[in-house]
């Protein structure tokens, strides 16, 4: 194969058909009235179904020269020297699969979140809570090939939004997700095992069935923690479609 | 073995650029540069495409981020790696509206022809993915051009649509290499969004 052949090329294909249909009952509806941004921002008409094309299957590859040393150590990536990020030191690992389980590698993983007070580094956010100095509050890895990924971190606070009079965010990391085509793509979150904001988010709430609510639930993983120093949580994401049938379909069109 | 179900999608927030596009809101000396300022176009037959993303109240969505990916101006998508080097078509491009004025403007070229369903060839379009504070799923949709007036009449996609709402998809062309479409995530005029 030619060297940047990890794209479907002429595959053109029935909608589903090379990536099964997106289960748009396991995802959240786009108006949610409970989470009130979603109700002017939400198409009222119907999503118009199309085949995947070239343009649907195709979808940027990412170097490994894209990522530096520290990209996935949120503990230090921001801060001074000699310095790390205050709060409650974690490891989030886990794979990223397509659904029939297998490891999806070289996928960018991004991820952002709140300080441990529950602050955020935006120009648009005012929340009282300070900001921490030595923590930015983004990091980035790609996928091993087995599909798995680490990051070191600190836990997130939750905080209080605009939505009804006193709505809050559980703790939770944003994650953003490239597999290998552009119908793959992914931004989701992460919330933390027992948190108990979690059921009472209407962020959360956008999604319907109770098992997929747990899909995004991180585990705490004692046998991934490093004694003295970190706590583990385990984290696994699924992406649209299977590998092979996609590979299958690179290798027609290349 | 039983299929595994796809992660559920939640909303980027009003924050999503600490984690794509760093920089741009302030979080210096992590990455060098923000991912996919550009598809990497350059030189002369360089096209800037503009617009604004509106909500359902005609409100411009200022904290909304686009993701554009497209073919080459031969309608290849077989491109470059994104990676630290630059100036190579990736294809790629990541752009967060302006926060103060909701405008996006990206930087790129013509995308070419690339091949549809059963032989036929594609009007040449870039794809966009929309994401913002109160869109739950990211918004899949596709940018045509106006001066592709036969293409975009025979294109396979854009038949699927129905006649009223295509403009919604042309972006009009305004002076010599630019381009100008306004998103409409909501309302008369709506934008069609895709499912693929
Ligand atoms: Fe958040």
């Amino acid at each position: 194969m030619a060297k940047e052949t990890r794209r479907a090329q002429t595959a053109t294909a029935k909608p589903g058909a090379v990536f099964p249909l997106r289960d748009r009952k396991w995802h959240p509806k786009a108006y949610d009235p409970g989470y009130r941004s979603s109700i002017l921002r939400s198409p009222k008409k119907k999503l118009v179904m199309i085949p995947q094309t070239a343009s649907e299957l195709a979808g940027p590859v990412f170097g490994h020269d894209l990522i530096g040393n520290k990209d996935n150590d949120l503990i230090t990536n921001f801060a001074r020297s000699g310095k790390s990020a205050i709060g409650e030191r974690i490891i989030v690992h886990g794979r990223v699969l397509d659904e029939q389980g297998r490891g999806v590698p070289d996928c960018l993983v991004e991820i952002w979140q709140a300080n441990a007070g529950g602050r955020y580094r935006h120009v648009n956010e005012s929340y009282i809570a300070p900001l921490d100095p030595d923590f930015g509050g983004c990091g980035r890895t790609l996928t091993a090939s087995d599909g798995s990924y680490r990051f070191a971190t600190i836990r997130p606070g939750p905080y209080p939004w605009p939505n009804g009079p006193n709505d809050w965010r559980p703790a939770h990391i944003h994650f953003s997700l490239f597999g290998q085509a552009f119908t793959q793509r992914l931004i989701t979150q992460m919330y933390f095992e027992g948190d108990p904001l979690i059921p009472r988010c209407p962020i959360v709430r956008t999604i319907k069935d109770p098992k997929a609510i747990q899909q995004l639930v991180a585990k705490l993983d004692m046998d991934g923690t490093k004694p003295m120093d970190s706590l583990a949580y385990r984290f696994d994401i699924v992406l649209r479609g299977a590998r092979s049938t996609l590979f299958e379909n690179r290798l027609e069109g290349n | 073995m039983a299929r595994k179900k796809e992660s559920p999608s939640q909303t980027a927030g009003p924050y999503v650029h600490i984690g794509l596009t760093p920089n741009f809101t302030g979080i210096r000396g992590v990455y060098a540069s923000d991912l996919g300022k550009e598809t990497g176009a350059a030189g002369s037959d360089a096209i800037t495409l503009t617009g604004t993303v509106y909500d359902g109240a005609g409100e411009a969505v200022r904290d909304c981020l686009i993701e554009f990916s497209q073919s080459d101006g031969k309608g290849s998508t077989k491109l470059s790696k994104v990676g630290r080097k630059t100036g190579k078509f990736t294809g790629f491009a990541r752009v967060p509206v302006n926060l103060k004025t909701g405008e996006f403007r990206l930087k790129t070229v013509k995308p070419g022809m690339v091949a549809g369903p059963g032989g036929s060839l594609q009007a040449p379009h870039v794809t966009a993915w929309i994401v913002a504070r109160g869109v739950n799923i990211g918004l899949h949709t596709r940018i045509y051009f106006a001066d592709e007036a036969d293409a975009n009449a025979a294109d396979p996609v854009l038949s699927l649509v129905p006649k009223s709402r295509r403009k919604t998809l042309i972006a009009e062309k305004v002076a010599k290499n630019r381009y100008r479409i306004d998103i409409r995530l909501q309302g008369e005029d709506e934008t069609v969004f895709f499912d693929a």
